[in-house]
């Protein structure tokens, strides 16, 4: 049996890779407690990456997207419509499988493209590895859910902040970015931020289908449900992970709602909008 | 299925399409959307009841009943659902088995829990040991639908609760004041009106719950995902349709599926919104009465 410090030394990076920590996950007998909770910690780095990089990535795109969505140019609402309606109408978990099996037909020897006189060969095999590819397809999830939370802010930006905006000569992008988006942040903070809940908890289905999880380096809920095929005991496992979760979670409400104390800070204490947990969590 | 798929190696592309696309094993991929639309249609009306339970456990003035209610709600909230979705059939599973191998065999000494296998005597054992296919089937399926009716039961119970409590109080008063029991004024004047309210709440779960179907598979049933996996994989010469790896279309059919799906239902839901806003004391209802006067 190991102590508790050999499976923290062995396991608390082993999410990483093998050359990371022990060879080889315990198995069978060989499980103790100390493995399962290091295990699955180290398992979170997985879903903090995941998190973290698809919601800094998927909110400019998601600001793009809205601004093109409440356009009146149909060549940019239409095609903004279709791209909310295609991720939001779809089930996450077919879409790691779609964009799965999307990805490993590209060609092995990448792509070339001609640029005039070079040409660049694109390596297109990280496509399939989860870290890429299937934060890809996270990132374009949530790009489409927060489109459509921003959307409806854009539509309740306050008329009176715009013609405030005119009276004072500003226009375009300066109009944009001194007015329109710092109120449609305001607006859409506290869905916003259920929204990057959702998408945390959904990192758990990345490794659940489609994506392999190489040299079993996967995110905390695969560990989970390793040490409950091994143990058949899904009274531990299970629990352990949900402790985590709700401690990120209660970690995103602490930083989103900072944001939204600094967003809200000129407005009358009782007019600013405050965060409700209010989780949806399958998407 | 056609007379002429004896041997599909010989055929012209568009009859080679046509006996491909109805072999057995596609028969059993359209029969599993058949499974997730049974499926929508059994744990929609479970989950409503369920929530129903809920919500009628958190608006009770009883402690304990209030509690139990609170607690299911906040915890099923809380928690990821995908690890209810993994954890209530295991738990379930080994739960029913336990009580099983306590009635049936009183005289085991052995413990249940041995190390890491959970064992019950032979007459425990829940499907029983040799039950065929169909019924092991069905056992699946229906842990399945508990676990999905548990999970969704809870976001029904708060949407509920919160339709209950914006009924306007004035007119539950109204009822009161004529002498209505809190029973009869929840009957008569709570239970008709409250649906309006609920209805974009429960249209946003029953679109997330459909969404949640493909997480079947995971329960290990033969959903569409496990068949557009089986029959989109490449297939070598030695299969009698061999073609390279199709799953990509497989799984484009499924998001289209989908996609219908959510479409249809957003427009269903759209029509008995403005069906159910008649004559009621909001914004919308008001702007029909006026349209058709």
């Amino acid at each position: 049996m190991r102590t508790c410090a050999e499976s923290f030394e062995g396991y608390i990076l082993r999410s990483l890779g093998r050359d990371w920590g022990e060879r080889l996950l315990p198995r069978g007998l060989d499980i103790t407690l100390c493995d399962q909770i290091f295990l699955i910690a180290s398992g979170m780095i997985w879903n903090v990456y995941f998190a973290v990089f698809s919601i800094s990535i998927g909110f400019f795109l998601a600001t793009a997207v809205a601004v093109a969505r409440f356009s009146e140019n149909p060549w940019l609402n239409r095609p903004a419509g279709a791209f909310i309606f295609f991720f939001r109408g779809s089930p996450l978990f077919i879409q790691f499988f779609f964009f799965y099996s999307a990805f490993v037909l590209l060609p092995r020897g990448g792509i070339d493209i001609p640029l005039g006189f070079v040409t660049l060969n694109v390596d297109t095999s990280p496509l399939t590895t989860a870290a890429v590819g299937g934060l890809i397809v996270l990132i374009l999830n949530t790009t489409a859910y927060s489109a459509e939370l921003f959307v409806g802010a854009l539509r309740s930006v306050p008329k009176g902040d715009l013609e405030a905006a005119d009276a004072y000569g500003m226009a375009g992008f300066t109009r944009f970015r001194r007015v329109v988006w710092p109120n449609m942040l305001r607006l859409a903070w506290p869905s916003y931020t259920n929204e990057a809940i959702f998408l945390t908890h959904s990192t758990t289905l990345v490794f659940l289908s489609a994506f392999p999880a190489r040299q079993q380096s996967g995110e905390a809920f695969y560990y989970a449900r390793y040490f409950v095929d091994q143990t058949f005991n899904p009274f531990v496992a299970y629990p352990i992970v949900a402790a985590y979760f709700i401690a990120l979670t209660l970690a995103i409400i602490g930083v989103f709602g900072l944001v939204n104390a600094r967003l809200n800070r000129h407005l009358p204490r009782e007019k600013r909008a405050r965060i409700r947990f209010r989780p949806q969590y399958l998407r | 299925m056609f007379s002429f798929c004896t041997d599909p190696s010989v055929l012209e592309q568009a009859q080679w399409f046509a006996c491909y696309l109805t072999t057995a094993t596609h028969m059993a991929f359209y029969r599993a959307f058949g499974v997730v639309i049974l499926l929508l249609a059994v744990t929609a009306p479970a989950a409503l009841a369920m929530g129903m339970l809920g919500a009628l456990a958190l608006r009770s003035r009883l402690a304990p009943v209030n509690m139990i209610g609170r607690g299911y709600v906040n915890l099923v909230r809380g928690v990821p659902d995908i690890v209810f979705f993994l954890f209530v059939p295991i738990a379930l599973g080994q739960g029913i088995e336990w009580v099983m191998h306590h009635i049936n065999c009183p005289d085991w000494d052995q413990p249940i829990r041995q190390g890491n296998d959970f064992v019950v005597c032979r007459e425990a054992k829940v499907p029983p040991v040799g039950a065929s296919a169909w019924v092991r089937n069905v056992y699946a399926f229906s842990m399945a639908v508990i676990a999905f009716a548990l999970v969704f039961g809870a976001f029904v119970a708060n949407t509920l609760y919160g339709a209950m409590q914006a009924v306007p109080r004035a007119q539950v008063e109204t009822a009161e004041a004529y002498g209505m029991t809190r029973g009869q004024a929840f009957r008569r004047i709570v239970l008709p009106q409250m649906w309006v309210y609920a209805l974009p709440g429960l249209s946003n779960i029953w679109q997330i719950l459909i969404k949640a179907t493909p997480l079947l598979f995971l329960l290990g049933i033969q959903d569409v995902v496990y068949w557009a996996r089986e029959l989109g994989g490449a297939k070598t010469s030695l299969f009698a349709y061999p073609h390279p790896d199709w799953r990509v279309w497989y799984f484009l059919v499924l998001l289209l599926f989908y996609l219908f799906l959510t479409w249809g239902s957003e427009r269903i839901f759209g029509a008995l919104n403005r069906r159910l806003a008649r004559g009621q004391a909001t914004a919308q209802g008001e702007r029909q009465r006026r349209a058709e006067a």
